[in-house]
């Protein structure tokens, strides 16, 4: 089978050695067992993340993701750009649609395009990784690859805002997604269907700068998941990933509770599911330890 | 009061309405609105607006510059598109209060101390450097912004969580002496310089 390629933007969470290191790796594993093969784009650079707009404003903000867009469409013609962060694709898609819809913006952002040496046409499509395997790889195909089903885990597929929102996945309601569920049932493993946070915001950069608001989001998150009887709480983006497992210690320091519920990727689970090691999984990575699905890996 | 407030005053008189359709991103949808309050009902930090969403846009409306540029409301917004999903009439909610933060900020409006305008402006400044946010740097960025006493504190109290990131590979500390970055640090500097000479020459912010 030939091999899909698509233009790939990593972000700056998922570079080496930085807060999403793990979840690179089994994305890496993922692809490699589905045939699909990343290209990444020479030089690309952060988009901004949700907090951007605060000193970025708005041009300078659109023109930050326009150069991804450039940069894909100079160096991988042809290829559908592909992020793996949801913040990085909420971006870039944004940013290509914005200057699709406004012939001034688009002359501005090419002005300052061309302070680097660039020039959009704005052909690429900009989508997320889940599009590619829901769409192009498919459900039966993926579950073809699974050589150890994760028997007897129970996973609270925790969404989040912005894999979901304001895109989300075509055919997906903003209200209650199932794709993360039928990943986690695809691989074996018992989806918590009732789990009643599945699309609550854990409060994405205000962890930093409201942390007790935030933390109450994620108290919300992680308690619902123990009520529902979750193993661990399963993410397809890398800041619900870090919040929600990172400050669990803090919110036991504050409030006296217990938590200590381990926050994996859906790419964690294919591996394992594909007959890949803890390590290749990037399972080493974790805060809170996945020991249930350590164990599925060594058998 | 900064120059660009002062011009904008002049611009625009009474009419705050038209000031926020010219010069606030996305600020041609406010009177759209119907006042429904869906948006206020959807926001994960609802509590904690002084005023939602919804009230920001019949303020507007009704001419209330000051309350509405010095108000803390639209920091509060986690960027979770709840509001925009939910709204009946489709306002680009989200966008809006990023356009009002936005401009409150650049002209000086904006509540002194707030934290997550102090933290968006470390965050754009470190990635606008490189290209590519250095994580650590942003992080120990945010401990000391309030001075190097309070940040020995913050970065103590958080140590834990730190060093249990760099065991689990996820937060390297050689990143303080360069890390990662684009290699054409120059082209963007220069292209995001112009960026924003041209908004700010669009908005009378220049």
């Amino acid at each position: 089978m030939a091999k899909k390629q698509y233009a790939f933007y990593p972000g700056c969470s998922s570079q080496k050695k930085a807060s999403a290191d793990n979840f690179l790796r089994s994305i890496d594993v993922v692809c490699q067992k589905l045939d699909v093969q990343l290209n990444e784009i020479p030089d690309w650079n952060c988009c901004g993340a949700s907090i951007g707009y605060g000193e970025g404003g708005e041009l300078p903000r659109l023109v930050i993701s326009a150069r991804n867009l450039a940069l894909a469409e100079k160096n991988l013609p042809g290829q559908d750009m592909v992020s793996v962060c949801p913040a990085c694709w909420l971006a870039t898609r944004e940013a290509g649609e914005r200057l699709h819809e406004s012939d001034s913006l688009l002359a501005e952002a090419n002005e300052a395009l061309r302070e680097a040496g660039l020039d959009l046409k704005n052909e690429v499509k900009s989508r997320h990784f889940v599009e590619v395997l829901i769409e192009d790889v498919g459900f039966e195909v993926m579950q073809q690859q699974v050589v150890k089903p994760l028997e007897g885990l129970k996973l609270a597929g925790y969404v989040g805002c912005q894999t979901n929102r304001p895109f989300g996945i075509v055919g997906e309601s903003f209200e209650n997604p199932r794709y993360l569920d039928k990943m986690v049932e695809m691989v074996g493993a018992q989806p918590m269907e009732t789990y009643d946070q599945k699309v609550t915001c854990c409060g994405g950069a205000l962890a930093f700068s409201e942390p007790e608001k935030s933390q109450k989001q994620i108290r919300d998150i992680v308690e619902s998941a123990y009520d529902h009887g979750a193993d661990m709480i399963v993410t397809p983006c890398q800041l619900c990933q870090a919040n929600v497992e990172i400050y669990q210690s803090e919110i036991n320091k504050k409030q006296g509770t217990r938590f200590n519920m381990p926050v994996v990727y859906y790419t964690q689970l294919m591996t394992i599911a594909y007959g890949g090691s803890a390590t290749e999984a990037g399972l080493d990575g974790q805060f809170i330890r996945a020991e249930k699905l350590e164990k599925l890996a060594g058998k | 009061m900064s120059d660009a407030n002062n011009r904008a005053l002049g611009a625009y008189r009474s009419n705050f309405l038209k000031e926020v359709e010219a010069n606030v991103e996305e600020g041609h949808w406010v009177k759209m609105c119907m006042q429904c309050g869906v948006c206020a009902g959807s926001c994960p930090l609802g509590p904690h607006w002084q005023h939602s969403p919804q009230k920001i846009f019949m303020m507007i409306r009704a001419g209330k510059r000051d309350e509405v540029l010095t108000s803390d409301s639209m920091w509060m917004c986690t960027s979770c598109y709840n509001c925009i999903v939910r709204c009946p009439r489709k306002l680009p909610i989200t966008h809006i209060m990023h356009g009002l933060a936005n401009y409150a900020h650049r002209l000086g409006l904006a509540p002194k101390g707030q934290p997550t305008r102090e933290i968006a402006k470390l965050f754009w400044d470190n990635l606008v450097k490189t290209g590519r946010v250095n994580e650590l740097k942003f992080s120990l960025a945010m401990y000391f912004k309030d001075g190097f006493g309070q940040g020995i504190k913050n970065a103590m109290a958080m140590q834990g969580v730190g060093l249990g990131l760099v065991k689990a590979k996820r937060l390297n500390p050689l990143e303080l002496l360069g890390g990662h970055g684009c290699k054409d640090k120059a082209g963007i500097h220069k292209m995001v310089a112009k960026a924003r000479e041209i908004e700010d020459r669009r908005k009378g912010l220049a």
